[in-house]
């Protein structure tokens, strides 16, 4: 089947997201929670498209014949700059010390946008650090309620050491034991330890190992690769 | 989500301790309990006293003296909001709006409502309540028709002003029914199609075409449920129907059931309203025995249906009808992406019909009197009439059933509120509209509403309301997604420093691009709409805001005040700031 | 005609932006012509003497005479500029801005396992100018003009941003010199 992005045809293929379809056309469609090997959520809303005149979450919604994409336009590019702002100031996201910078995506997001610094005033939320596990660290300040690792554990560990906890403004992950991650069967081999796009999830021990200008996003932007067609 | 809430009930609160059991016995995993108590508002994992008072923090329950309640509550108890007491006896906590606008200030006792309190009540409360913590002690005189039924016995006022002639009039009971079993159930699809009946919720699905769509999906069971958790603050509707007429609504549920082939009803019924549960419960009870619900209803070889109450826990956005789903299915109420749609996988996945308590009586009256008749009531597009509870700074607060169509002036003198300066429409959620729009109407296609009317005089903050509304959604918000969860919060912030006066011309466009991007990036309707207080405002109402910000060449920050910034320091050192205090 | 002047500060920061500065290497060479250098730790100027083109600010806000200098600078200066992380969000010195001031002080002074201090006592001379009740970025106390991020910016943003700004155009950086760490 036939839709457009931003007047640009794609050919897709039926039951595919609009993002998939995108990324195999070399269309790169920002995205923090939407993780390749796992099922989407549409929770960080970065992705959204206007499809049709109405707003929608590109990793979730499927393509129909004739559909008409907006993705590149100004008023989604503010829309999403403004979304990656309110992550910043809603955790406390101290890049000079983490361990994930140069390979964060929500650092590369913001360097993808341009942003300097972000529009919204700091909230400084006091957030708990749990490093109670042998291998595994888990830095709340950092996250970013994508639920990348409640799905990892779930669906590629067959596991369930993380769930969302809480709401609102208080909403976190919470762990699968009675205090801390130590009380849970994680693993440091399990997939939910590898696809923490930010450095909430760390693996102890293995901290700057990549020098810097050789990490994932220090030359290129964050969906490069997509945009050259390198993907699939 | 039943075992939890039957823990709570025991207990008064969900101990950790009891997570991994409780996980076990339901076959899922101790975070997900976890997940479950610490998303409702109504469950917790601290010990809570015997009797918890929840006093509802709505605008028009504080305009009405809700904080004198509270403060008199605090000193009658020795704690603050939020607070239990030492001897474990009482709990002290805000909740948002509890359905009773029309009888403000209000609070729970546990399941008991309790209404118009003042100050002077609270002693006299507290002193009734030591003697033996049963709340419904307090209930000396109870309210007109239902509220008076020994299954009830709750000190509530219907308070209903205008009876139309859909909902409210006298009506033959299951006449709408026994039509329906005449015809097909094709033929009843088409009867309210082509009624034209709307969603009463607010977003006016036609209620026809989402029924057809469960009839055509795919799928052994389909469910119906019936959406009482009536969350919009000022919204109280419902709760009147649903002591009033009870049986229209179920009759509607029946009717829904036969035409889409659902055999499983379930009615969602909001926590604040558990006062009702046993009345209800009976109510079905009486329709089983009744032959009206069950196997071969009505004697219809092969039309089974029946219903079940599922208790909502506090959660606002569970009127959201993903939400009211994942609900029902006993997890957080964390709203769904659609599509799917509930029509097509709803409740486990199955083909679902989501309608609020209005629509299920609506429909069973349409299939009594016929599509033509209720198509004739109410506007072209708007057809019927709408139960309108209105509340606030007028004289006659209350309930009203009134053709689709009615403008809002009209209204105003009905309720007597004609110098009216402001009135919200539709509940936070909706728009604040001034002096120069009550020519407008109230209908599907100007202005909308699931019911909820609030009217503010000429005395009252309007950015005081803004600011409550603000409040009320950031507690609300599920968080699932960033402009929500986040967006919200500097909203309020925002507008904080507005009223502080600390404001400049240009916080005016960051309250709009901010408010704008949370609208259109936001999952569900919750954060859709959350930003409307301050972008229907800053539209109808810009002159309030003018006047309070102020254009600032100096190059500083008029919000940073270094004098409170040293506060802290100043009590820690016993110095006084050198530079800055000699200025 | 005299030459635009540029006036430097380190607030609550490490000074790490202002090496970074000198790491344009012989470039400075080029900067010396084109600007003169008014208050800045580099050439020890205490008071800022006269209207600045260009103010670079290093670190937050962490007490009131970070205030009272940054003040001074918006007062001063055509175009402020937070330069590195801390002046754009506190950065490490940020790190207490969710812990009570009463515990940091305990911390800092008396029971952090590194203290020594037989005193027993926080230090408190008139002379010590009172500490904020948080830090905060630069740009919460005064209007700032640019952003250049980073632990610290490196010498090739910093100097991008400054021959940028001296030729009056607004500071556009490369990807690759956008960075935060």
């Amino acid at each position: 089947m036939k839709f457009t992005i931003d007047g640009q045809e794609i050919e897709a293929k039926p039951g595919q997201t609009i993002m998939e379809a995108a990324d195999a056309a070399g269309i790169y469609i920002p995205r923090l929670c939407a993780h390749s090997d796992l099922k989407p959520i549409g929770s960080c809303r970065v992705c959204t498209v206007i499809v049709d005149g109405r707003p929608q979450a590109a990793c979730v919604k499927p393509v129909a014949e004739g559909m008409v994409v907006e993705n590149e336009t100004p008023e989604l590019l503010e829309h999403r700059r403004n979304i990656i702002d309110m992550m910043f100031v809603e955790g406390n996201h101290f890049c000079m010390f983490c361990e994930r910078s140069g390979n964060c995506e929500l650092q590369a997001m913001a360097y993808r946008f341009g942003i300097t610094a972000p529009q919204y005033p700091f909230q400084f939320p006091p957030k708990e650090v749990d490093a109670s596990h042998p291998d595994v660290m888990l830095d709340h300040n950092r996250c970013i309620m994508c639920a990348r690792c409640v799905r990892a554990s779930q669906e590629l560990d067959g596991k369930n050491v993380f769930q969302s906890i809480g709401r609102g403004f208080d909403r976190k992950i919470g762990v699968n034991g009675e205090k801390v991650l130590a009380d849970t069967d994680m693993s440091v081999d399990d997939r939910s330890a590898d696809v923490c796009p930010v450095g909430c999830i760390i693996k102890k021990r293995t901290a700057f190992k990549t020098p810097i200008g050789q990490r994932l996003y220090d030359h290129q932007p964050i969906g490069s690769d997509i945009e050259e067609g390198g993907h699939e | 989500m039943d075992m939890v809430r039957e823990v709570q009930q025991e207990l008064g609160y969900v101990p950790p301790e009891y997570y991994e059991l409780i996980a076990k016995e339901a076959g899922t995993h101790r975070v997900e309990v976890e997940s479950v108590i610490s998303f409702y508002a109504f469950l917790s994992d601290r010990k809570q006293g015997k009797v918890v008072l929840r006093l509802c923090d709505d605008i028009i329950d504080r305009f009405k003296g809700a904080d004198d309640v509270a403060a008199a509550f605090e000193n009658e108890l020795g704690i603050s909001m939020g607070e239990t007491t030492e001897d474990g006896h009482f709990t002290l906590e805000w909740t948002a709006c509890i359905g009773m606008s029309d009888q403000a200030p209000a609070a729970l006792a546990n399941d008991t409502v309790l209404t118009n309190l003042t100050p002077e009540k609270v002693p006299g409360i507290i002193a009734a309540l030591r003697k033996k913590f049963d709340p419904q002690d307090l209930v000396s005189e109870c309210g007109d028709g239902g509220n008076a039924d020994p299954l009830v016995q709750a000190m509530v006022q219907n308070n209903i002003l205008e009876r139309g002639e859909v909902l409210l009039c006298d009506c033959t009971p299951e006449a709408g029914l026994k039509k329906t079993l005449e015809k097909t159930p094709q033929e009843v699809i088409a009867e309210i199609k082509e009624s034209g009946l709307q969603g009463r919720g607010g977003a006016g699905f036609l209620v026809g075409l989402k029924w057809d769509f469960t009839r055509g999906a795919a799928g052994e069971n389909k469910f119906i449920l019936c959406n009482a958790d009536e969350g919009e603050p000022g919204t109280f509707k419902d709760r009147v129907l649903l002591t009033e007429r009870p049986d229209l609504m179920i009759e509607g549920m029946t009717i829904a059931a036969y035409s889409t082939g659902a055999e499983t009803g379930i009615i969602y019924l909001r926590a604040e309203y558990a006062y009702l549960r046993a009345f209800l419960e009976e109510v079905l009870n009486r329709r089983r025995k009744a032959g009206l619900l069950g196997n071969s209803i009505s004697g219809k070889e092969g039309f089974n249906f029946d219903i079940r109450i599922q208790m909502g826990a506090g959660a606002y956005v569970c009127g959201e009808e993903s939400s009211l789903i994942s609900s029902c299915e006993g997890t957080r109420g964390d709203p769904a992406d659609r599509p799917p749609f509930p029509a097509i996988a709803g409740y486990k996945v199955s083909p679902t019909a989501v309608n609020n308590v209005e629509s299920y009586c609506c429909a069973a009256r349409i299939m009594d009197k016929g599509a033509v008749w209720f198509e004739n009531i109410g506007t072209e597009r708007s057809c019927g009439t709408k139960l309108l509870s209105v509340c606030g700074d007028c004289e006659r607060p209350g309930v009203y059933e009134v053709p689709f169509g009615i403008t809002v002036a009209e209204l105003l003198k009905k309720v007597g509120a004609e110098d009216a300066a402001a009135v919200q429409i539709a509940g936070p959620s909706g728009q604040m509209i001034d002096r120069g729009q009550y020519h407008r109407k109230i209908c599907f296609s100007d202005l909308p509403t699931g019911g909820s009317i609030m009217v503010f005089s000429a005395q009252r903050d309007l950015l005081e309301v803004v600011d409550a509304f603000m409040e009320f959604f950031i507690d609300e918000s599920c968080g699932y997604c960033v402009p929500c969860r986040v967006g919200n919060v500097l909203l309020r912030q925002r507008l904080e420093r507005i009223r502080e006066g600390k404001g400049v011309p240009e916080d005016l466009d960051y309250l709009e691009r901010l408010g704008k991007s949370t609208c259109r990036m936001s999952r569900c309707g919750l954060g859709q709409t959350s930003p409307n207080p301050i972008l229907s405002t800053l539209k109808n109402f810009r002159p309030i805001y003018n006047a309070l910000v102020r254009e600032d060449r100096s190059g500083l920050q008029k919000s940073f005040d270094v004098l409170k910034a040293v506060e802290d320091a100043s009590e820690l050192t016993g110095r006084r700031s050198v530079i800055f205090h000699a200025r | 005609m005299s030459k635009p002047k540029i006036a430097t500060t380190s607030l609550a920061g490490c000074f790490g932006c202002h090496m970074s500065l000198l790491d344009i290497d012989e470039r400075i060479l080029q900067l010396i012509e084109l600007i003169d250098f008014d208050k800045s730790p580099i050439d020890d100027i205490k008071k800022i003497e006269g209207r600045c083109a260009v103010g670079l600010i290093e670190g937050g806000c962490c007490n009131e005479e970070n205030v009272h200098v940054l003040q001074e600078f918006r007062e001063h200066c055509d175009v402020l500029v937070s330069l590195g992380d801390c002046a754009t969000m506190g950065g490490i010195p940020a790190m207490r801005n969710n812990i009570p001031l009463a515990e940091c002080f305990d911390e800092a002074y008396l029971t952090g396992i590194t203290v020594y201090n037989p005193s027993g006592q926080v230090p408190n001379d008139p002379d010590i100018p009172l500490i904020l009740d948080k830090v905060y970025p630069a740009h919460e106390v005064v209007k700032i003009d640019y952003f250049l991020p980073g632990c610290p910016p490196s010498a090739d943003a910093i100097w991008a941003a400054v021959t940028a700004l001296l030729s009056g155009k607004p500071i556009e950086l490369p990807y690759e010199l956008l960075k935060y760490d």
